[in-house]
């Protein structure tokens, strides 16, 4: 079977990308993952050239070098916080990628029967995933409003225009199809992309984000069936499962459904439930309370939310762990699994202020913890600590795994206002006896806090 | 069915199934630079476009969307790669004496 030397690089290629996934496991191996990550690819391109059905080399050349004149000051340029965008537009260019190969491929050989089908599934999913990373891209950077943008009949308009797609689709293997139906197919596909991101909001990007990557790697693998090429069957079944997987442990960790997220349920429980924040009496603290309370505590767990991704309050944190840690207090971290806008956000933002990922805490393994801490210190997260979804069964969040916080001796939550979070519910943390409130900028009012503690140990 | 497609098939069942193993063992900390790194992978369709670029009879159309495509790509790769291994290096163990 393997007579030629692009077999033997290809053979090269899955295993590198095989063993990059494997390698990524864990921290210590991590780096050596993107190495292998990179020499696969690498192989899989020099390969691609040296087979006899690649003759001229001058436009690939061209593609390679503008690529890389791009992709370089992307990944260099973008501060570490927009990763998430980061990680939405690449997303973009790689689905467009696909989708362009699949259109090319459809001109150029017309393929009919089994790879036609795969040709179609190829360009739909990768249209549709382009158009939908460069909205996610929009919502993270706030360029089109992160709130769901519902109006009535939306899901039925959805449904239809993919099954207007799909059927133009079916048309197009079925042959006789007239000039226009793979353009329109196109089309319907761009704007399916669009409209599926309308409805999410900010908070479901985690999972948004996962699925994409998934169907990205599906464009890929369903090209590799209509171009017979096991490279990327395998490169893309591997990416679409790893996506999927992320995609339903973020679900799980909202105790939502896949349908649930995409088409909308939010959205509609703003409208249903207004969000009335209620006159119960709550205890509020200045900066040299917070302080001297930290002080005196022997174990703090911090709580980091999207909030402190806002309001960039990590390397603050960071300085406040440290004075504290001099000072004979425990200083660990809470991750919620959907903190943030994409998985594994808060850890990345966190490492990016140099704090050590062995202080980092899963939801399971600190949950335990919080009946023996003296002081849970949440820092822009809201939804995720909220009790009602423990035993409200009104809640929209009810069910969702929270963080215990409530198990604390004393919490305090750094917040702007008293206003609601994103799924517009009230929060009963912040009426509770333990709980005190330390209303401001989270960068802002840690700096203060850091300011109270006295330098000298 | 010929017996490429269902060798394909097989290939592919099976790398999905490796995919949900390796990445079930992946520890949530490193959720991020995952998915970027599977974005970077994802690109793998640049092999598609180096075809369809490269081949000889092929038409303008064709070549047009292909170099895109390769640029594309490409750019995928390139930034998927390197924003990955920037995030990784910022990752370090609580190891007081023995860094740096």
């Amino acid at each position: 079977m393997i007579n030629e030397i692009w077999q033997v690089a290809y053979l090269v290629a899955a295993v590198t990308i095989v063993l990059s996934i494997k390698w990524l496991s864990s921290p210590a191996s991590a780096r050596n993952g993107v190495r292998a990550g990179q020499i696969g690819m690498l192989f899989a391109i020099i390969g691609t050239l040296l087979r006899h059905e690649v003759v001229s080399f001058e436009w690939i050349a061209a593609g390679l070098v503008i690529g890389s004149g791009i992709g370089v000051p992307l990944a260099y340029l973008m501060p570490m916080t927009s990763v998430p965008q980061l990680t939405a537009l690449s997303h973009a260019f790689g689905a467009f990628a696909a989708a362009l190969v699949g259109t090319a491929e459809y001109y150029h050989r017309a393929p009919t029967g089994f790879p036609m089908v795969a040709l179609v599934v190829e360009t739909l999913l990768g249209y549709l995933t382009a158009t939908a990373s460069v909205m996610a891209f929009g919502k993270l950077q706030e360029i089109i409003p992160t709130r769901p943008l519902t109006y009535k009949g939306q899901n039925f308009v959805n449904v239809s225009l993919l099954a207007a797609a799909i059927g133009l689709a079916v048309w197009e293997v079925q042959g006789g199809a007239p000039w226009w139906a793979f353009p329109a197919f196109s089309g319907l596909s761009l704007l399916f992309g669009v409209l599926l991101i309308l409805p999410i909001g900010g908070g479901d990007m985690p999972t948004v984000i996962a699925l994409l990557n998934s169907y990205a790697g599906m464009a890929a693998a369903a090209m590799g069936f209509a171009l017979n090429n096991r490279l990327l069957i395998i490169a893309g079944a591997l990416n679409a499962s790893s996506g999927f997987i992320l995609s339903v442990i973020m679900c799980k960790a909202m105790n939502r459904s896949f349908t649930n997220v995409l088409f909308g349920a939010f959205g509609q429980v703003q409208e249903s439930g207004p969000a009335k924040t209620s006159d119960k009496p709550f205890r509020s603290a200045s900066p040299e309370d917070a302080a001297s309370i930290l002080l005196n505590a022997r174990k703090v767990v911090i709580v980091p939310g999207y909030g402190m991704a806002v309001a960039q309050a990590q390397h603050k944190i960071r300085e406040l762990t440290d004075m504290l840690t001099k000072r004979g207090v425990d200083v660990q971290f809470a991750i919620h699994p959907v903190a943030g806008r994409m998985p594994g956000h808060m850890n990345v933002l966190l490492a990016e202020a140099d704090i050590p990922y062995d202080r980092l805490h899963e939801m399971e393994d600190i949950n335990p913890e919080f009946i023996e801490t003296d002081v849970a210190l949440v820092i822009g997260a809201n939804d995720v600590v909220n009790p009602a979804a423990r035993h409200d069964t009104a809640s929209p969040i009810y069910g969702m795994p929270i963080l215990d916080v409530d198990k604390a001796q004393t919490v305090m939550v750094i917040k702007r206002s008293m206003n609601p979070g994103f799924a517009g519910i009230d929060n009963e943390l912040y009426y509770d006896d333990r709980t005190l409130m330390l209303f401001g900028d989270a960068k802002q009012f840690v700096a203060d806090i850091v300011k109270e503690l006295p330098t000298a140990a | 069915m010929s017996t490429e497609i269902e060798l394909s098939i097989y290939v592919f069942v099976l790398a999905v199934f490796l995919g949900l193993e390796l990445v079930k063992h992946v520890s949530p900390l490193l959720h991020t630079p995952l998915m970027s790194l599977t974005n970077a992978i994802s690109a793998i369709s640049v092999v598609g476009a180096i075809l369809i670029t490269g081949a000889g009879e092929a038409s303008l159309l064709s070549k047009i969307l292909g170099v895109v495509a390769v640029t594309f790509a490409t750019i995928n790769i390139v930034s998927g790669f390197l924003i990955t291994d920037r995030m990784l290096k910022m990752f370090r163990k609580e190891k007081p004496q023995s860094t740096k």
